[in-house]
C-alpha cells in the first residue's frame, strides 16, 4: 500500500517536470557514445524521453524545434562521487554507520547543485565522506528543477530512492578508538559486521526475524545486489584489501580515487571490478596519493577496467568536470573512452545504464548543449537538460553567475567540510 | 670586444651556475612563437648561445649556427613565471617534515628567510617545471599576519643558490579569517590584526630612525625582526598582502598609505568590487589561481576577474598560490588557460604567466620574453599551450634542456 503512494508520487513529480509536446533539437553535432558522431543531426525528445535521434529524423508538426547550429549534444553527465548539498552521513560515535542516509542531510537548495548543473552534470552520486569505514547510504539524483530530496531521487522500480553505501579503508578513517589504528583492524571491523548483517539478513524472512536493524538492512540490500558499494581507496594494497573484502561477502562494488591503481590493474580487472577515479593537478597532498600519476586513467583503461572519471566535489569542481576526462586524454587517455567515462561508464557503476548515460531511444532525455569539442578548455557548457525540461541556460545572467562564479554565487558552500575534515587527519 | 664580452658572461655563468657550462648551442624551431616582447612569429626560429636567446626571427631570414642541437615544435613560449607560490618550502607528502611555509609560534616573523628552507630537489619543483615554469617566486605561504620572506628564483638546480634571482623578493603578508592565532591567540579579529600591524610597523620606523641618527659606532643593536621591516618601509622590500575579500584588501591599501609603503595584493577574490580603488593606489595584483575553490573567503571569487582586472588596466599576474591538501600545488600554465577561457585576451593571458609576472617581480630585464640578450628560457609545445590536451614537450632553462618528458 505504502509503496503504490510512493510510485504515485513518483509519477506525479515526473509529469510535472516534462514539457508536454515533442521537441526536436536541430543542426548539432550528436555524440551519442554508444555510437558514432552524427553531423547535423536531430534530437526528438518527448515526455521526457529520448524518441528519435539521427541525420535524418522525421521532426512531427506538432514539434517545438529547437536550433543548435554549431552546437554539440551530449548525453548529461554522470558523477560517480560528489559531496554537494552539504552532504554529510555518519557522525564521530562509530567507524560504520550503516543506518544513516545521505539523503538526511542533503541541502537541495545549495549553490553546488546549481553548480553541478552549470557544469552539465545531470546524474550525480551524493555520498558523505570517507573518514568512517562505512560513513551511510549514498543518493542518486538527477539535478531537475526541484527543491526536495523526494523529487530530485532517482527511484529503483519499486519506488524507492536508489543509492549505494559508501565504504572507505587507508588513512582516512584511521582515527582514536572507536575507529580502527591499523589497516588490520580496519579489515576485521568491517568484516565482522558483515558477518553479522549476513547473520541478519539471512534470518529476516524466517518465522522468527530479529528485532529490525535498519543498518543491517541496507547492507542485506548489498548482500542482494541492489545497493552497490562505493569504496574509497588509495593504495595498491587497501585496493586488493577491497577486492578481498568483495570476493569474501559477494558484494558488488566500485572503486573509488583507486590513486595506485595502476599498479594492480590486472587484478582489478580481472576482477571485473569498476574504477571510478579523480584527476588531481599534482602528485601528493597526503602520503597515500604520493603515487598518484596522471596517466592512472590510461592504465586502467588499457588493462580491461571499467573507467570514470568523478568530481569528489569540493576536491574537483563540478563545473570542471568535462576538463577531468580532457586531462585523462592529455596523459594518454584515448578520446572515446574519455567521453564514455564522464557518461556511460559512470551510469553502469550506478546500475543506470539503461535509462542515462548515452543518447539512445528510450533513456532519459539528459543532455548537454556545447559550445564546441567537449575535451577543449574553450568550450562552454551552454544548457543542460534533465527529463526534456532545461535546468540551466548560461544565457540567463541569473544563471550564468553560477557558471563563472562572482558576487553572492558561493553562498558558502559548507561541503568544504568534507576537504577539511580530511585535511585535518 | 665581442671575446671579451663572451668572457665575461662565460665567467658570470662559472659563479652563478655551473650549469651554464653545459649549455649547448640550441636552434629552436617553431611553427609559432609568443615572443611576449613583439608580436607572434609564424614559422619562427630561436638562437640560444651561452644561455642567452642571441636570435630570433623568421625561419630562412637568419644565419644559423652549423652544427647546432635543433629542436622543434608547435608552440613556443617565454619559460613560464609562477608569480606566487610556496613549492620548494611546501612539499607534496604534505607531512609536518616537508611542511616549511608557516610557523605559527608567532604572528608576526618578517625575518624568515624563504632560502634557508627551500627544498630545490622537491618533487612539486621537477612537476611545476615539467609543466613550463622557469621561474619563480616562492616562500612562506599565508595563514599569518607576516609569516616570513619569499624569493624568486630559477626551477632549475640543485644547491639553492643556483639560479637565484632574488634571496629576498617581498614580505608575506594575510589579513581577513585566514591569518587569525590558533587557539585563542592574537590576532582574533580584523581589528586586531590592523592594530598589531600598524603598531609593528611604527616599532620599525623607531628602529630606522634609531639606526639612521646614532653616531658612528653607537647604532642599537640589530634586531632581524624589525629589520626586516626596515626593507618595506624604505621600499626595497614590498609587503605582500594575501587578501581575499573587499574589507580585507581596502585595510591592505588603508596600510599602504598611512606608512608609503609599497605592497602587492595577492588573492583578491572581490577585487572584481574595488577596481577604482586599486587602480588608483597603484597596486599590482598577484591574482587567486583561477580554479581556486570558490568557498569560505573565496566564496565570491569567479573565473572572470583576471578579465576585469584587464579591462581595469591594474597590472596582475597568475600564481599557483597554495594549498593545503590536493592538489598540492597548482600548475599556473593551467590557471592561465581558465582565465582565457573565460574571457581574458590569449596572450594577456599568456603574459600574466610570463612577462607582466617578470615585471611584477621586477625581474623582466632578465626573464619573460623571448628577446635578444634574455636568458633562454623557452618552453616548447605539441600545440595550443591552453589546451587541455596539449603537452609540454620540451623545457629549456637558461640555455639548458631541462625536462623532455611530454606533460
Amino acid at each position: 500500500m505504502r509503496k503504490s503512494v510512493v510510485l504515485l508520487l513518483g509519477c506525479l513529480a515526473g509529469s510535472l517536470h516534462a514539457q508536454p509536446g515533442p521537441q526536436a533539437f536541430v543542426g548539432a553535432t550528436l555524440l551519442p557514445i554508444d555510437g558514432p558522431a552524427i553531423s547535423n543531426g536531430t534530437l526528438l525528445v518527448q515526455d521526457g524521453r529520448i524518441r528519435a535521434i539521427g541525420a535524418n529524423v522525421p521532426i512531427p508538426a506538432a514539434a517545438t524545434v529547437h536550433r543548435m547550429d554549431g552546437k554539440v549534444i551530449m548525453p548529461g553527465l554522470v558523477d560517480t562521487h560528489s559531496h554537494i548539498g552539504q552532504v554529510a552521513g555518519a557522525d564521530s560515535s562509530a567507524p560504520i554507520q550503516a543506518d544513516v542516509r545521505a539523503l538526511d542531510s542533503i541541502n537541495s537548495r545549495h549553490a553546488g547543485l546549481m553548480k553541478a548543473k552549470a557544469g552539465g552534470i545531470t546524474t550525480v552520486n551524493v555520498m558523505p565522506g570517507s573518514g568512517h569505514l562505512l560513513s551511510g547510504q549514498t543518493n542518486y539524483l538527477k539535478l531537475r528543477n526541484a527543491s526536495t530530496v523526494e523529487a530530485l531521487a532517482i527511484r529503483t522500480e519499486s519506488g524507492a530512492m536508489a543509492g549505494g553505501i559508501k565504504m572507505a579503508n587507508g588513512t582516512n578513517p584511521l582515527r582514536a578508538s572507536p575507529f580502527p589504528g591499523t589497516r588490520g583492524k580496519a579489515a576485521a571491523l568491517m568484516r565482522a559486521q558483515l558477518v553479522a548483517a549476513k547473520e541478519y539478513c539471512d534470518k529476516k524472512d524466517s518465522d522468527t526475524p530479529p528485532p529490525r536493524n535498519i543498518g543491517h538492512d541496507a547492507l542485506c540490500e548489498v548482500f542482494a545486489g541492489e545497493r552497490i558499494v562505493h569504496h574509497h581507496t588509495h593504495r595498491h594494497d587497501d585496493v586488493l584489501t577491497v577486492l578481498r573484502l568483495a570476493d569474501e561477502f559477494n558484494f558488488r562494488v566500485v572503486l573509488h580515487h583507486v590513486s595506485e591503481g595502476a599498479l594492480v590493474a590486472d587484478a582489478i580487472a580481472k576482477a571485473g571490478v569498476a574504477a571510478s577515479i579523480i584527476h588531481i593537478d599534482s602528485p601528493g597532498g597526503k602520503l597515500e596519493v604520493m603515487n598518484l600519476l596522471p596517466d592512472n586513467g590510461k592504465v586502467l583503461a588499457d588493462a580491461g577496467v571499467l573507467l570514470a572519471y568523478h568530481t569528489d566535489d569540493p576536491i574537483t569542481d563540478s563545473r570542471l568536470f568535462l576538463r577531468s576526462a580532457a586531462m585523462g586524454v592529455r596523459f594518454g587517455l584515448d578520446r572515446e573512452t574519455a567521453l564514455r567515462s564522464v557518461t556511460l561508464n559512470g551510469a553502469k557503476m550506478l546500475d543506470l545504464q539503461d535509462r542515462v548515460g548515452s543518447l539512445t531511444v528510450g533513456k532519459d532525455a539528459d543532455f548537454i548543449v556545447l559550445s564546441g569539442d567537449p575535451l577543449s578548455v574553450y568550450t562552454r557548457v551552454e544548457q543542460t537538460w534533465v527529463e526534456g525540461e532545461k535546468v540551466f541556460d548560461l544565457a540567463d545572467p541569473e544563471q550564468a553567475l553560477f557558471a563563472t562564479g562572482g558576487y553572492g554565487a558561493g553562498r558558502d558552500q559548507v561541503a568544504s567540510d568534507v576537504l577539511q575534515l580530511e585535511a585535518a587527519q | 670586444m665581442k671575446s671579451a664580452l663572451k668572457k665575461t658572461s662565460y665567467l658570470l655563468g662559472l659563479s652563478l651556475l655551473s650549469a651554464h657550462l653545459q649549455a649547448e648551442t640550441l636552434v629552436v624551431l617553431a611553427e609559432r612563437i609568443y615572443t611576449q616582447a613583439g608580436p607572434v612569429i609564424e614559422a619562427g626560429v630561436i638562437v640560444v648561445e651561452d644561455g642567452k636567446i642571441r636570435q630570433v626571427g623568421r625561419q630562412g631570414q637568419l644565419r644559423l649556427p652549423a652544427g647546432a642541437k635543433t629542436l622543434q615544435a608547435a608552440v613556443v613560449t617565454p619559460g613560464l613565471i609562477d608569480a606566487r607560490t610556496v613549492v620548494g618550502l611546501a612539499g607534496y607528502l604534505n607531512q609536518p617534515h616537508d611542511q616549511d611555509q608557516l610557523e605559527t609560534s608567532a604572528a608576526m616573523q618578517p625575518q624568515l628567510r624563504a632560502l634557508d628552507a627551500f627544498n630545490s630537489r622537491e618533487r612539486l619543483v621537477d612537476w611545476v617545471r615539467s609543466l613550463g615554469v622557469t621561474t619563480f617566486h616562492t616562500g612562506h605561504g599565508p595563514g599569518a599576519l607576516i609569516s616570513g620572506q619569499t624569493m624568486v628564483r630559477k626551477s632549475h638546480g640543485n644547491h639553492v643558490d643556483d639560479g637565484m634571482m632574488q634571496p629576498l623578493a617581498m614580505i608575506a603578508a594575510q589579513l581577513g579569517p585566514g591569518a587569525f592565532g590558533a587557539e585563542n591567540r592574537s590576532p582574533g579579529t580584523r581589528s586586531k590584526q590592523i592594530a598589531m600591524l600598524r603598531q609593528q610597523l611604527i616599532k620599525a620606523q623607531e628602529y630606522q630612525q634609531k639606526q639612521q641618527q646614532a653616531e658612528e659606532g653607537k647604532a642599537p643593536s640589530r634586531d632581524l625582526e624589525l629589520e626586516a621591516l626596515v626593507g618595506v618601509l624604505d621600499g626595497s622590500t614590498p609587503l605582500l598582502i594575501t587578501a581575499y575579500r573587499e574589507q580585507d584588501m581596502q585595510s591592505a591599501l588603508r596600510i599602504a598609505e598611512e606608512f608609503g609603503i609599497r605592497i602587492v595584493l595577492d588573492g583578491a577574490a572581490e577585487a572584481y568590487l574595488m577596481l577604482d580603488a586599486i587602480k588608483a593606489a597603484q597596486v599590482p595584483v598577484i591574482l587567486h589561481p583561477t580554479m581556486a575553490r570558490q568557498f569560505g573567503e573565496l566564496e565570491n571569487a569567479s573565473f572572470t576577474t583576471a578579465q576585469k582586472l584587464h579591462q581595469a588596466g591594474i597590472p596582475f599576474a597568475l600564481q599557483s598560490g597554495y594549498e593545503r591538501y590536493v592538489p598540492k600545488t597548482r600548475v599556473v600554465l593551467w590557471e592561465a588557460a581558465m582565465a582565457a577561457a573565460y574571457g581574458l585576451p590569449y596572450e594577456v593571458a599568456l603574459a600574466s604567466i610570463t612577462i607582466d609576472a617578470a615585471r611584477i617581480l621586477g625581474i623582466d630585464e632578465r626573464v619573460g620574453s623571448i628577446a635578444v640578450g634574455k636568458d633562454a628560457d623557452l618552453v616548447l609545445y605539441t600545440g595550443d599551450p591552453f589546451e587541455y590536451t596539449t603537452q609540454v614537450s620540451q623545457v629549456i632553462i637558461n640555455g639548458q634542456l631541462v625536462s623532455t618528458e611530454a606533460h
